[in-house]
């Protein structure tokens, strides 16, 4: 496949969205490797400010020209803030996909959710094997 | 085990993306990924294969008498080096396929999509029986491609010294392009000007590369299956398995246009009785009011209540709308019509709009 790039701030989980820590809130997207498995992104459906998201669980949806993909949420905890940039401008997801950031959580199990998540190079190492 | 066109590793090697595709391997994409493709083709020119069509040669002195019986189109008004889209369908007036026909000098071109080909091919072959006629089967000697674009004559153009711009829409002639022996149609399956390119086996991996190296200062750019598919669906051009099937009238598609009624042909009386009774769903655009995705097999609702599916649906990359086609029962086809589209167990709001969504450009 392509090479796809890693960003070392953050962590990743298996579906493949990335988490990172930004003093007491986890950022969450998608990863680069996610998008370009995607192909073109064209419309992102975001969870509302105050939902409740679980670990593991659907929080948003990607769709892209092949198909409508899950984005889970790699911590549980509230939704304190959307990226509604998405809305009108889903290919930033393509384009900087460690940029375009779809939720923000207020995390309310941070530690052992982090610790469920892949470092950059684990993460790696999985795609690797995935292939 | 599936299925290669000659140009596989030719793709492979421009970094397409592999997919199965009707027992075919084809690039859905390149690396410049489908919405650049397909707005270079609304813009520019696209280079397809899409040898994974099956190319039927016709021929014998009854040809033509069982080509008439066999389609829906009067072909007694084509001239030789004429092209037009056609159907074939079963007696109860459902379709076989969608087809493509080319008058060549002493025989026909008959062009099948390829997940039909060989029912297509078994069908044709029994119809046979009685007339003076031959089924040859060219698929494996000519290779496809697709040519499509607003710069499309002007990079062919640089490649033959045939006058181009004299050869109409829905035409065809056979010469010399590239040093190559091309039958070349102004046809195609995306709604702009341009060339389907039936090429030698042999000679189509040169002739792939020289045409994107002729095109390259024009902009043209290698599409995949996923910019076909788009570019398709915006000119409202049906895709058999999706707006067509077994289960389908070509009225219901809205391909009345096709029909020669005045002629015989397989299925005429079934369709005649659909046609003087109004069917009873139609194939019908539909634009997303609510923002939303609308795919394939997503269900169409009214109040509630599922009334029809989606049969293709997508964003469009041209419009930038979300857009789908739909068979609705007739009494929710009229322009204007709500209706919802069930996207993920949620109702989101549509309206039935005019089809085509994008109007073709032809010469």
């Amino acid at each position: 496949m392509a090479s796809y790039k890693l960003d070392q701030s953050v962590k990743y989980a298996k579906s493949h969205e990335w988490a990172r820590v930004d003093d007491d809130i986890v950022v969450v997207g998608v990863s680069d490797y996610a998008q370009d498995a995607l192909s073109d992104v064209v419309y992102v459906d975001l969870p509302e400010v105050g939902d409740t998201v679980t670990a593991g669980k659907q929080a948003a949806t990607v769709e892209s020209v092949k198909a409508a993909e899950d984005v889970l949420a790699p911590v549980s905890g509230e939704v304190v803030e959307v990226n509604s940039a998405l809305e009108d401008t889903p290919e930033i997801v393509n384009e900087r996909p460690y940029d375009a950031w779809f939720f923000k959580v207020k995390p309310s199990n941070l530690e052992a959710d982090l610790a469920a998540l892949m470092t950059p190079a684990e993460y790696d190492k999985f795609v690797e094997e995935l292939e | 085990m599936l299925q290669r066109t000659p140009l596989y590793e030719t793709h492979v090697a421009m970094g397409g993306r592999m997919v199965e595709f009707a027992g075919y391997e084809l690039p859905v994409q390149y690396p410049t990924g489908p919405t650049a493709e397909h707005h270079a083709v609304r813009t520019a020119a696209g280079l397809f294969d899409i040898d994974h069509m099956g190319q039927f040669e016709l021929a014998g002195p009854d040809a033509d008498a069982c080509l008439q019986q066999l389609q829906v189109w009067d072909i007694r008004q084509m001239q030789l080096g004429d092209a037009h889209y056609s159907v074939l369908c079963y007696d109860d007036g459902t379709v076989v396929d969608d087809i493509f026909l080319y008058k060549l000098g002493g025989r026909w071109l008959v062009i099948v999509n390829a997940a039909n080909r060989a029912k297509d091919w078994a069908w044709i072959e029994h119809h046979l029986h009685g007339y003076d006629a031959a089924l040859i089967d060219r698929s494996d000697e000519l290779a496809m491609l697709a040519l499509q674009g607003p710069q499309a004559e002007q990079i062919l153009q640089k490649l033959t010294d045939y006058p181009l711009h004299t050869v109409a829409t829905r035409t065809a002639i056979e010469t010399d392009i590239g040093g190559q022996y091309v039958i070349a149609g102004r046809t195609g399956y995306t709604g702009e000007d341009g060339f389907e390119l039936y090429v030698p086996t042999e000679g189509v991996v040169d002739f792939w590369k020289l045409l994107l190296t002729t095109g390259q200062a024009d902009g043209l750019l290698a599409c995949g299956l996923a910019a076909r598919d788009s570019l398709r669906f915006e000119a409202c051009m049906p895709l058999y398995g999706h707006e067509l099937g077994p289960t389908i009238n070509p009225l219901e598609a809205r391909l009345g246009w096709t029909m020669s009624w005045e002629k015989s042909f397989i299925g005429r009386e079934a369709l005649l009785k659909v046609k003087l009774e109004k069917p009873a769903r139609v194939l019908v655009g539909l634009e997303m009011v609510e923002k939303a995705v609308p795919r394939e097999h997503y269900d169409v609702a009214v109040n509630g209540k599922i009334v029809g599916y989606v049969t293709s649906g997508m964003k469009s990359p041209t419009l930038d709308k979300f857009l789908a086609m739909a068979y609705v029962p007739a009494e929710y086809s009229a322009l204007g019509t709500k209706l919802d589209v069930i996207v993920r167990g949620q109702p989101k709001a549509a309206v039935v709009v005019k089809r085509p969504f994008y109007k073709p450009k032809y010469k």
